[in-house]
């Protein structure tokens, strides 16, 4: 006859999660259970080692350790551990010992999954340290990502070539040959390096390049004996000898430059060339972004454009991360506004007064995909006359945005585009039209407005986008009612998860049960970050940057902008994986609309994760931002 | 310590050649018997018997429990619970510690139908039991009653090794004044280890809970590699 382990039973019905066991699977389950006792100071897991059970404790006490040996939990009786290591890699990642004689139960990994699987309450108290693990699925992502995890230092390979300032422009050519460098960095020995007393070169103060030797020098006939200083680069980009591969690409990319000195606090180590990226980076957003600026006419910017899925594809496969992606792919939309822009000016003609371009929304948050609408508008000079002038850039904006929607970035449905009159104000309209939805926010108003706090210059007079961007964060912050209402627009678009943390499915187009990853997840928590970002003052339009100002500003409880920021990467990286899947395996034009069933149990399980916490940033808004109390 | 040691190696050549019980001779075929043997390299399996009373003479067994496991893990899959319906009359005072009722034993099989399904759970393993003459009298009791011939096996005794363990802490003064020992009985022994307190007290429970007890006593007083003639009898 079948034994049946009573006490174990017993035991394991007065603990969460098997109390909500049907009796049945429990008693079953207390007939797989293993035993084991430890005495007091033993080990019970050593970090690495292979894991294939979930550990409950029966009798006795449990200290856990992180890898460092800090103390990490201490567990007693019904206590559990383990789970991480079997949902990770099957590894140890927390070591346990036995702080007092202890007796365990062990449920091995399969049934474990088994009961993860067939009871939803079970799976659900795991989850409930859900938080933890998602950062962990995240961190394991990050691991297996070398340019996130490589860092610049790794790329160089040569002594730094340097110059002094006042040396000549021929002396400056001289060393560049000699020493077979495209690049050398300026120094300058008035700017001692204040740490470093045996230094008498100076911190670094301009670039030179073959290209500047061209333009600056060669073509423009100026004369061999001036100084580096007259034909350098200044307003340098620097890198600390830290900072990550990732970040090098992202300031070539958003700066479009070829060269960044790398520096150890100020004293400059090495250069690093656009070829030594390409050579670590296979992928090619870099030179897709070199490629659009070199086509001729909007029919071959169109068929240039063509290549941008398969860029998108190979950064996914090569594990870049979503702040990556979406900086990447944002870089190439602007790109493409700015060639179609020159064609413009090309074709009618200089602008009667200066202009600035801006990108709204998703591109200007460095957080666009390969779906994306075009959302833009224009700053105009305040000396612009309707009469005279507004027939020039009705031209201009319908030229750009017809090229766009050439290019794969369709039409605006809701007519946020330049080519709309009622979107092409002068830099003072602008402000007032800011000042307006702040001073009086009307709910509608502002439903339909939120595109435009995220905005970014992307030709002509940059520094007005900046103006604008300085107004909203000033005006924005001590504005109760404002952010009130900010945060009631952030809660409108819900998480898709039922009351039993199950998914909720709508049909799209196709028929097919799935769940918008935009609309439902990544929308939403820049929404969420939005406000935040407008009540602490920040100007970063980025979320990822936002979140790093709203940190600093310490306005969300211990931890809680850490946990909005894996969710925004692990929804972003689900959208971003289906996306590239559709194109790649399905040869689909890829959409938003997720269906579940796609992903495995614990990727389902991560992703509910991730909602649960924008959900619970949603409630956290209303009481946070409530019109009546909270904000000064 | 080991004085007294029975040399199982030659006795069960002796018992497999002597026996004429297919069942039994591959027991005595299968059993351990290389005493230097390191503890954490046999298998071993907890037996326990409920019983109609004390005197194997004239009580039968009502229950039997085993629970295979090593020094490293006890598996409850691979445990067995038999109900055994007694020749004798049950007496009350028996019922109430075991839970088990008359109309539970009434449908129960007699001893003779568990006799393969058991001895195939024991082989290949050293038995341990708390209290060595129990399992040992009664189990030769009812196969030779039923056979014609008993079972003889070394066993761990847990109740053994708790004596030794006490004795050795009280040391010699204790022994010149012939200090009472602390109890050894299964559920005082287990507190010593901070083993949890059992609720039931079925065959299955108690064999459980002398597979915890082992595992216990040797992590306190023994090393791994300590050998297999050190600890059986």
């Amino acid at each position: 006859m079948q034994a049946e382990h009573v006490d174990i039973a017993h035991f394991l019905c007065e603990h969460a999660p098997f109390d909500d066991l049907p009796e049945e699977a429990l008693n079953q389950l207390a007939c797989q259970i293993e035993v084991a006792y430890f005495r007091a100071g033993t080990n019970i897991l050593l970090y690495g080692d292979d894991i294939n059970d979930l550990y409950i404790i029966r009798s006795g006490a449990v200290e856990m350790y992180r890898r460092d040996g800090e103390l990490y939990n201490r567990l007693t009786v019904g206590g559990i551990f383990g789970q991480m290591g079997l949902l990770m890699n099957r590894k140890v990642r927390y070591p346990a010992k036995a702080l007092e004689d202890t007796l365990v139960y062990c449920i091995n990994v399969e049934f474990f999954n088994k009961y993860c699987d067939k009871f939803d309450a079970f799976a659900d108290y795991f989850e409930a340290n859900g938080t933890v693990r998602l950062h962990q699925a995240i961190v394991e992502q990050a691991d297996s990502n070398d340019l996130t995890t490589a860092k610049v230092k790794s790329l160089l390979h040569r002594d730094v070539v340097t110059v002094a300032k006042d040396a000549s422009i021929q002396h400056v050519a001289q060393v560049m040959t000699d020493e077979s460098v495209s690049s050398v960095l300026v120094t300058d020995v008035d700017k001692p390096i204040s740490d470093d007393p045996e230094d008498d070169d100076g911190q670094v103060v301009g670039i030179i390049t073959d290209r500047d030797l061209r333009s600056k020098v060669i073509a423009a006939g100026l004369d061999y004996t001036m100084t580096a200083q007259a034909i350098m680069q200044q307003d340098l980009i620097l890198l600390d000898s830290n900072a990550y591969i990732f970040e090098a690409v992202l300031a070539m990319l958003r700066e479009n430059i070829h060269h960044l000195p790398v520096v150890v606090k100020k004293k400059p180590i090495g250069v690093i060339s656009l070829s030594d990226i390409l050579r670590y980076e296979s992928q090619s957003s870099l030179l897709l972004v070199r490629g659009i600026l070199s086509q001729p006419s909007v029919e071959d910017l169109a068929y240039y454009a063509r290549q941008l899925p398969n860029v998108f594809v190979r950064m996914v496969n090569e594990d870049a991360n979503s702040h990556m992606i979406g900086t990447a792919m944002a870089v190439i939309g602007r790109t493409f506004k700015q060639r179609l822009l020159s064609l413009a000016e090309e074709e009618f003609g200089p602008p009667p007064v200066p202009y600035c371009f801006i990108a709204l929304g998703s591109m200007a948050r460095d957080e666009q995909l390969i779906v994306t609408d075009q959302d833009n508008a224009i700053i105009l000079d305040n000396s612009f006359d309707e009469e005279k002038h507004d027939e020039y850039f009705q031209k201009l904006a319908d030229f750009v945005c017809d090229g766009l929607a050439e290019c794969g970035y369709t039409y605006c449905a809701g007519e946020i585009m330049a080519s709309f009159k009622k979107w092409r104000l002068t830099k003072d309209q602008w402000q007032a039209q800011f000042a307006k939805w702040i001073a009086e926010p009307k709910p509608q108003a502002l439903l339909n407005s939120a595109i435009f706090f995220d905005l970014d210059g992307v030709y002509g007079k940059l520094k007005w986008a900046q103006e604008l961007q300085r107004f909203i964060a000033i005006e924005g912050r001590n504005n109760k009612r404002f952010l009130a209402n900010m945060a009631a627009n952030a809660r409108n678009r819900t998480p898709p998860l039922g009351f039993f943390k199950d998914f909720v499915l709508e049909h799209n187009g196709q028929h097919k049960r799935s769940m918008n990853l935009k609309r439902r997840g990544t929308a939403p928590l820049s929404d969420v970050i939005r406000v935040h970002a407008l009540a602490v003052g920040s100007r970063k339009q980025n979320s990822f940057e936002r979140l790093e100002d709203i940190i600093d500003a310490k306005l969300l409880p211990e931890g809680k902008a850490q946990d909005l920021r894996d969710a925004l990467e692990y929804i972003a990286m689900v959208r971003i994986r289906h996306q590239a899947w559709q194109i790649e395996q399905l040869d689909e034009q890829p959409d938003n609309d997720l269906e579940p069933h796609l992903l495995s149990p614990f990727e389902q399980r991560n992703l509910k994760e991730a909602f649960a916490i924008l959900d619970k940033a949603q409630n956290f808004l209303k009481f946070r931002y409530s019109a009546n109390s909270g904000i000064k | 310590m080991a004085g007294n040691q029975i040399d199982w190696q030659k006795r069960y050549k002796q018992l497999e050649n002597s026996s004429k019980n297919d069942c039994i001779k591959h027991y005595y075929r299968n059993a351990i018997f290389d005493g230097n043997t390191a503890i954490s390299d046999v298998p071993l399996v907890a037996l326990d018997f409920e019983t109609t009373g004390l005197n194997f003479n004239h009580d039968d067994i009502v229950s039997a429990g085993l629970v295979p496991f090593n020094t490293r893990r006890i598996s409850c899959s691979g445990s067995k619970h038999w109900l055994v319906n007694p020749k004798q009359k049950l007496d009350e005072e028996s019922i109430v510690i075991h839970g088990i009722t008359h109309s539970e034993l009434i449908d129960a099989p007699d001893f003779s139908k568990i006799i393969e399904p058991l001895l195939a759970a024991l082989a290949g393993k050293v038995i341990v039991v708390h209290f060595a003459p129990i399992e040992r009298h009664f189990l030769y009791q009812a196969l030779q009653a039923r056979l014609g011939e008993g079972l003889e096996f070394a066993v761990i005794d847990t109740l053994e090794l708790e004596k030794r363990a006490l004795q050795a802490r009280q040391g010699l003064i204790g022994r010149l004044f012939n200090k009472k020992l602390d109890s050894v009985r299964l559920g005082d022994s287990r507190k010593r280890y901070s083993l949890p307190a059992y609720q039931s007290h079925s065959a299955l429970t108690d064999a459980l809970a002398t597979a915890e007890l082992l595992q216990a006593q040797l992590a306190y007083h023994y090393r791994d590699d300590t050998r297999l003639a050190d600890l059986w009898i």
